[in-house]
């Protein structure tokens, strides 16, 4: 029996492995459907929560400053700080992480929901009005799809961002494709383990943009003619 | 004692500010750390944002590298970089938090110089100013509000980032959150929500100072446009 000792063996830790991900393709999945399912589910509630801010911010002027600027402070709290204050009380567990993922998605969505309501012009409002369109019907058949686009690019950025934040959940053991990052590193620095968890992350923001960008062009078919 | 009182009392205790290893220490590590990483990234960004802007080139590249280091999770860029030629350590983590400090800094330098007037170019070019003076001279004046924008953003969102760094104990206020979890919740709650008060203040200071430096540097004549520069730099950045 011999052993290969040598320091130079570099073939022992490569940056890339496929036996690793043959090997451990439960782990790698299991931790990419923890991922996906976390974005989802953030993404989707943040746009729950974001939507009537934004359109109450949008009705109600005075209200805008201090939605936004709310939002902005929310964003200015470093996610690990964010952690420190929910874990105690949500205790660890994807609950925590999902709230915290959802707080930093809420100010991308509304500002840029916002942004796009806003850039409605007031000729077409004016003539929905004349024509005897409601508060609820006019925010529901002129507002918000002239809007979309602005809401789209916003849910995009927030489903992009989402990704990468949720790796930070490692610090109570909920990161998804993080905790296999993480482990790579503490098991002797194996890189091919912190490889695959990158790239899986970096892909699947890849993935889930395109999908969104795919989704914004069938739901706006009048952009697409338009001449540029 | 619920959380919060732990928190008040942890923070009242003066050897966890004055200990090794205490909030005082890491308060400096913090604050090094980060000025550091936005040193590098304006010493990279600036020069290649200004020159992209002053050709005109480049905007797609710009945009690109936003988005693709929007996608990169700070994690890991924090565990890869120690493990190439970057060797463990203080240089390997300001690296990996200058990388994040790029995209705004980049991004407003581009839009700054490509903003300018251009009659004022037109104008210098007239005068006979060669490429390089119309840039130092007439662009680069014109684009300091987005210069100080970009700077701000990225410096608050340094300063939020490093605390990620404990991770792979890269020291930092940050190393308090993790050391307090490390306890398990029930015994380290205090420590936890006081190390992420003292976190977040920091990035509020950090925020508040810089805003307000940011007023100082702008001329009179453009603070109109450098509250357009600060929607542009927020809108050029997400995710820290």
């Amino acid at each position: 029996m011999s052993f290969h000792l040598s320091y130079r063996a570099e073939p022992g830790n490569p940056w890339f492995s496929w036996q690793y991900v043959r090997d451990n393709s439960d782990t790698i999945l299991a931790a990419l459907r923890e991922h996906a399912s976390l974005t989802g589910r953030a993404v989707l509630l943040a746009a729950l929560v974001a939507l009537p801010l934004a359109v109450v911010a949008y009705w109600y002027r005075r209200l805008a400053g201090p939605i936004l600027a709310l939002t902005g402070v929310l964003y200015t709290i470093p996610s690990l700080a964010l952690f420190a204050f929910i874990a105690p009380y949500l205790g660890i567990g994807a609950v925590t992480v999902l709230t915290v993922v959802v707080l930093y998605a809420l100010l991308v969505i509304v500002r840029n929901a916002v942004a796009g309501l806003n850039q409605v012009p007031p000729e077409v409002r004016d003539a929905a009005e004349g024509m005897g369109y409601g508060r609820w019907a006019r925010l529901f058949r002129i507002d918000l799809p002239l809007a979309l686009p602005g809401i789209l690019t916003g849910v995009r950025l927030a489903t992009v961002s989402t990704v990468a934040l949720v790796t930070v959940g490692v610090v109570i053991g909920r990161g998804g494709l993080g905790q296999l990052i993480f482990a790579g590193f503490q098991n002797n620095f194996y890189k091919a383990q912190i490889m695959t968890g990158t790239l899986l992350c970096v892909l699947l923001a890849l993935v889930l943009d395109l999908i969104l960008a795919g989704v914004g062009r069938l739901l706006t078919p009048w952009l697409r003619s338009r001449p540029r | 004692m619920n959380p919060v009182q732990q928190a008040v009392v942890w923070l009242n205790d003066p050897l966890n500010w004055t200990n090794p290893g205490g909030v005082l220490d890491r308060v400096g590590e913090h604050l090094s750390m980060s000025v550091a990483a936005v040193l590098l990234g304006c010493l990279v960004a600036w020069p290649v944002g200004l020159w992209l802007g002053h050709s005109g080139r480049g905007g797609g590249a710009v945009v690109l590298i936003s988005n693709l280091t929007l996608s990169i999770p700070t994690l890991a860029l924090l565990t890869i970089l120690p493990l190439t030629f970057l060797g463990f350590g203080r240089p390997a983590v300001v690296v990996a938090l200058a990388v994040f400090a790029v995209p705004p800094l980049l991004a407003n330098a581009y839009t700054g110089v490509r903003q300018a007037d251009p009659e004022a170019r037109d104008a210098a070019r007239g005068m006979g100013l060669s490429g390089w003076q119309v840039l130092r001279r007439v662009e680069l004046p014109l684009a300091v509000p987005y210069l100080a924008a970009g700077f701000r953003t990225a410096a608050v969102q340094v300063v939020a980032t490093a605390a990620l760094a404990s991770f792979v104990n890269g020291g930092g206020l940050g190393q308090i959150i993790r050391a307090g979890f490390g306890l398990d919740i029930a015994a380290g709650g205090g420590q936890i929500i006081a190390g992420g008060v003292l976190v977040a203040g920091l990035a509020l200071a950090a925020e508040g100072l810089l805003a307000l430096v940011e007023r100082v540097v702008t001329p009179r004549p453009l603070r109109r446009t450098r509250r357009v520069a600060n929607r542009r730099a927020a809108d050029a950045t997400a995710g820290n």
